[in-house]
């Protein structure tokens, strides 16, 4: 098991020194007015990134095109969006490492451009690309990522094997990083966001390319973040990604946000709770969209199925077969993220 | 196909001494291979050319005057640019073939994965063999001829036996070409390569291209002497200098055993290394 | 999101942002990490091949040079052997900062995407670049005594001059490493790129910069391209104080160009390394 303890209790995680965010706190810490300047920094609820109209041009084109996010100290907030959204370009303007082009943005109470050294300080960026650095090993990696964030040396040899624990990757502290699986090299580069106890967490595309196994190891990790009280802003392309780590998000597409709210709340406002899937034999035995138009609230056409939206999905699927409309396959399931997407965009997210 | 298969068995002897099915008479695929993959990159190719041709330039025309002339292979004095010309163009056959057959075949080996996806071709480890000691032949050569060429301009060649050291310039290449091959199949990593460095800079600086054997005490000739490269440098500088003698034959047999040594370990390792 | 409310604390960030030199300085530990790892791969580039070319050069050619009496009147009347060390000391520094401004620097852009994660931290990429360029000149440096300690060995030191020499040749390499580095990081085709800078400007500027020859043994034409290059200066500067016949004017003025060279490559470079770290 990792250094981390498992949350005893709802502040269970003071207690130790190998708590994941490194710290013991003195109780009365708790609700204390951060002493570093940034008004009420500290306390739940502070808006750790405010962006208004927060755009990015690369040339003619325009990646982010006016934006608005705020995210509250303490939760996870997801961008959720295919590919070529703006969900990257959004995440690098916010962790200091590409100029916005036009509006406005507020890290940590502080402008990108004037302080970016300053807020990159205090946060943690787990990047869309891995660049761990393949010619040292994996607590050499961690050590001197600790010393970029200008820890001493003991302090980054400290936070290393704490970090090392967290990733469960102790027992390959030496090894170099080339030989370590996919899923371990994503929790190495989670763990070297983590060196300076980040007040906010950027993941961009954590889990891409990882098997099912290593997800759900990493979410385990994100999720015990969480428990602590790191901030995280996510971007994915994965529904099911969102809907399990997210408080609250953006549908963004093509560089502009087209909803917002938390996975339950969205779903409710643009999908039914039910979603009929009809397969069909042939496009001839396909009944057309009109023709189903009476029985259910909306129909998507998908090239491979129909898919029928209704509160109650199975008195839907009855009604269409007494209606005569006989498909190859049918299926009820509640509506997700993706069902969102499509309603929102005409399109699906992960083609 | 078979047919053509056949026929190439048939013409010529390499397959008897090779495993069978690893070769298919096809070794001239690799050449257009590789001469396709500098389509992009020409100047890469060309620029190849010019690093002989700096070094006969400037230390011929700056060393060479404060060394003055140096005795010539029957003793008379020759220009230390024409003693040096021919040490350059040995070096320069040694330098490309060796290039070639290391790192560009152990990048290809390694991490373009080229060999795996043409072995599932007709193309057996022979054909990748000789294909890529052919394709560096093919570059080194005209190298070869381009500085012969820089040589006459500057006149340089003394006699018309000068016309053989572009055959003998290409044997050189072949039997360094096998030869590094055959070293290549057994590097594990990037830094094994610095051990070519280590055979190849000493000998480049130490036989005999810049400065005649007397230089060296008895005991270091005899090293000298063993050099590959002392043969290939004496070879040219015989040849250029139009000293042609039975000893020639010594520094040819030399080449052909070390070619044919080198590739008939290249075709064993390469088979144990792909096929297996 | 009634748990909002039920947080527990969020953490206080443990990183801080560090003056700008020492900044550099931890860019530098990153590769003293690296380096230790892989020392002895760079001993056989860096120390073994200034050291054959002494022992080619500097004592087996050096045996034909001194029995002639053009040599005395070219090489000031020391032994070839003497002359030459100082030279090799700013030719291997240049050839130094040529490897290692040129790969690894293309590398960590576009392979290892070191600098990327480096920018992620409160480095900036100017600290970055100037840091590189640190490592490149304590490389230099340290090649350069045990070279000069193995010159010592040979019998081609004079005196202590040759600690000056270091200084110069190291100046001179960092003056080229600054270019070069500026030059790694614009390139699009490494291959085309980098051959043609080994092939026509770093080969040629061993060759025709004063090294093993006075220039002015060179056809009129070719001198003013030795010039141009820093290796020249290096060299005149290296060879000057170990030899003790620098004179104050030419002195100054190689020291200028190449303190200019380096002011106006680490100046490059840093533009470079903003431009390209935060697009």
């Amino acid at each position: 098991m990792s250094a981390l303890r498992p949350v005893s209790g709802k502040y269970g995680y003071g207690h130790t020194s190998h708590s994941l965010v490194g710290f013991v706190r003195p109780p009365g810490y708790r609700r204390a007015v951060s002493e570093d300047g940034f008004n009420s920094g500290s306390e739940n609820g502070a808006v750790l990134v405010k962006a208004r109209g927060l755009s990015k041009r690369f040339g003619p084109l325009e990646a982010v095109r006016g934006i608005d996010l705020d995210v509250i100290r303490g939760e996870v907030f997801g961008l959720l969006g295919p590919n070529g959204a703006g969900k990257s370009s959004a995440m690098r303007m916010l962790a200091c490492v590409s100029p916005r082009s036009a509006g406005s943005l507020h890290v940590l109470g502080m402008d990108p451009d004037v302080d970016g050294p300053a807020i990159r300080a205090r946060i943690g960026v787990v990047p869309q690309l891995d660049n761990l650095d393949v010619d040292l090993s994996v607590r050499e990696n961690l050590q001197i990522y600790g010393r970029y964030f200008g820890l001493s040396r003991a302090r980054a040899r400290q936070r290393a094997a704490e970090l090392l624990r967290f990733a469960q990757l102790a027992d390959r502290a030496d090894s170099q990083v080339e030989s370590l699986s996919g899923g371990m090299r994503r929790r190495l580069i989670v763990a070297r966001s983590l060196v300076n106890d980040p007040e906010l967490l950027l993941l961009d595309e954590p889990t891409t390319g990882l098997d099912p196994q290593a997800r759900h190891q990493l979410w385990d990790r994100l999720y015990q973040l969480k428990q602590h009280g790191v901030t995280q802003l996510i971007t994915t392309h994965y529904m099911d990604e969102a809907e399990r780590l997210c408080d609250r998000l953006v549908v963004m597409d093509a560089g502009v946000i087209a909803a917002e709210g938390s996975p339950a709340a969205l779903i409710k406002r643009y999908s039914t709770r039910d979603v009929l899937e009809l397969r069909f034999a042939s496009q001839v035995s396909r009944p057309t969209p009109t023709e189903l138009a009476g029985f259910v609230e909306r129909v998507e056409e998908l090239p491979d199925r129909l898919l029928l939206y209704a509160d109650d999905g199975e008195a839907a699927l009855g009604a269409l077969h007494r209606a005569g409309v006989r498909p190859r396959a049918s299926l009820v399931r509640r509506s997700s993220l993706e069902d969102v997407f499509l309603r929102l965009t005409g399109r699906s997210l992960v083609e | 196909m078979s047919g053509h298969v056949r026929q190439a068995r048939v013409r010529l002897p390499l397959p008897r001494i090779f495993p069978v099915g690893c070769y298919a008479g096809r070794a001239r695929v690799l050449v257009l291979r590789s001469a396709l993959g500098y389509r992009r990159s020409w100047p890469v190719l060309v620029s190849g050319f010019f690093e002989p041709v700096f070094y006969l330039f400037a230390m011929g025309q700056g060393l060479g005057r404060l060394v003055g002339d140096l005795p010539g292979p029957d003793g008379a004095p020759i220009s230390y640019s024409a003693f040096i010309a021919p040490g350059l163009l040995a070096a320069s056959a040694m330098n490309g073939a060796v290039l070639d057959s290391t790192y560009n075949v152990f990048f290809k080996l390694r991490y373009a994965k080229l060999y795996d996806a043409m072995l599932a071709t007709p193309l057996g480890p022979t054909d990748i063999a000789l294909g890529e000691i052919g394709w560096a032949l093919l570059r080194g050569g005209l190298y070869s001829l381009g500085f012969l060429s820089v040589m006459g301009a500057f006149g340089l060649l003394g006699s018309p036996w000068a016309l053989l050291a572009l055959p003998s310039a290409l044997l050189v290449g072949f039997a360094f070409a096998a030869v590094g091959m055959a070293a290549t199949s057994f590097m594990r990593s990037w830094q094994d390569f610095d051990l070519i460095q280590l055979v190849i800079m000493p000998m480049f600086l130490f036989a005999t291209t810049f400065f005649p054997l007397g230089v060296y005490p008895r005991s270091l000739q005899l090293v000298v002497e063993s050099l590959p490269l002392f043969h290939a440098v004496e070879l040219m500088r015989d040849l250029t200098t139009g000293v042609v003698h039975a000893g020639l034959l010594v520094h040819v047999g030399y080449f052909v055993v070390m070619a044919a040594l080198g590739t008939i370990v290249a075709a064993r390792r390469l088979r144990a290394l792909l096929l297996c | 999101m009634a748990e909002l409310t039920t947080y527990p604390t969020p953490p206080r960030a443990a990183g801080r942002v560090l003056p700008g030199w020492l900044s550099a300085l931890v860019v530098v530990e990153r590769f003293w990490t690296w380096y230790r790892h892989g020392w002895r791969a760079t001993a056989v580039t860096s120390v073994l091949q200034p050291l054959l070319f002494l022992l080619a050069f500097g004592v087996g050619l050096g045996s034909l040079v001194n029995t002639g009496g053009r040599a005395i009147a070219a090489t000031g009347g020391v032994p070839y052997l003497m002359y030459l060390a100082p030279g090799l000391l700013a030719m291997s520094a240049v050839q130094i900062a040529a490897f290692e401004s040129t790969y690894p620097v293309l590398s960590a852009f576009k392979w290892q995407r070191i600098y990327q994660a480096m920018a992620a931290s409160p480095i900036t990429p100017g600290q970055i670049a100037i840091g590189n360029l640190t490592w490149i000149g304590l490389r230099m440096l340290s090649s350069g005594v045990v070279y000069v300690l193995i010159i010592a060995l040979l019998g081609g030191v004079r005196g202590f001059g040759v600690v000056l020499s270091l200084l110069c040749a190291t100046l001179c390499g960092l003056a080229f490493s600054s270019l070069v580095m500026t030059f790694a990081s614009v390139i699009r085709n490494e291959e085309v790129a980098f051959s043609a800078f080994f092939r026509f400007v770093l080969i040629p500027m061993t060759l025709f910069s004063g090294t093993f020859f006075p220039i002015t043994r060179l056809p009129a034409w070719v001198r003013p391209v030795a010039w141009v290059t820093p290796l020249w200066h290096g060299t005149e500067l290296s060879r000057g104080v170990a030899l003790g016949t620098l004179r104050l004017l030419p002195a100054l003025g190689h020291l200028g160009y190449l303190l200019a060279l380096l002011a106006l490559g680490a100046g490059l470079l840093k533009r470079r390394f903003q431009r390209r770290l935060s697009t």
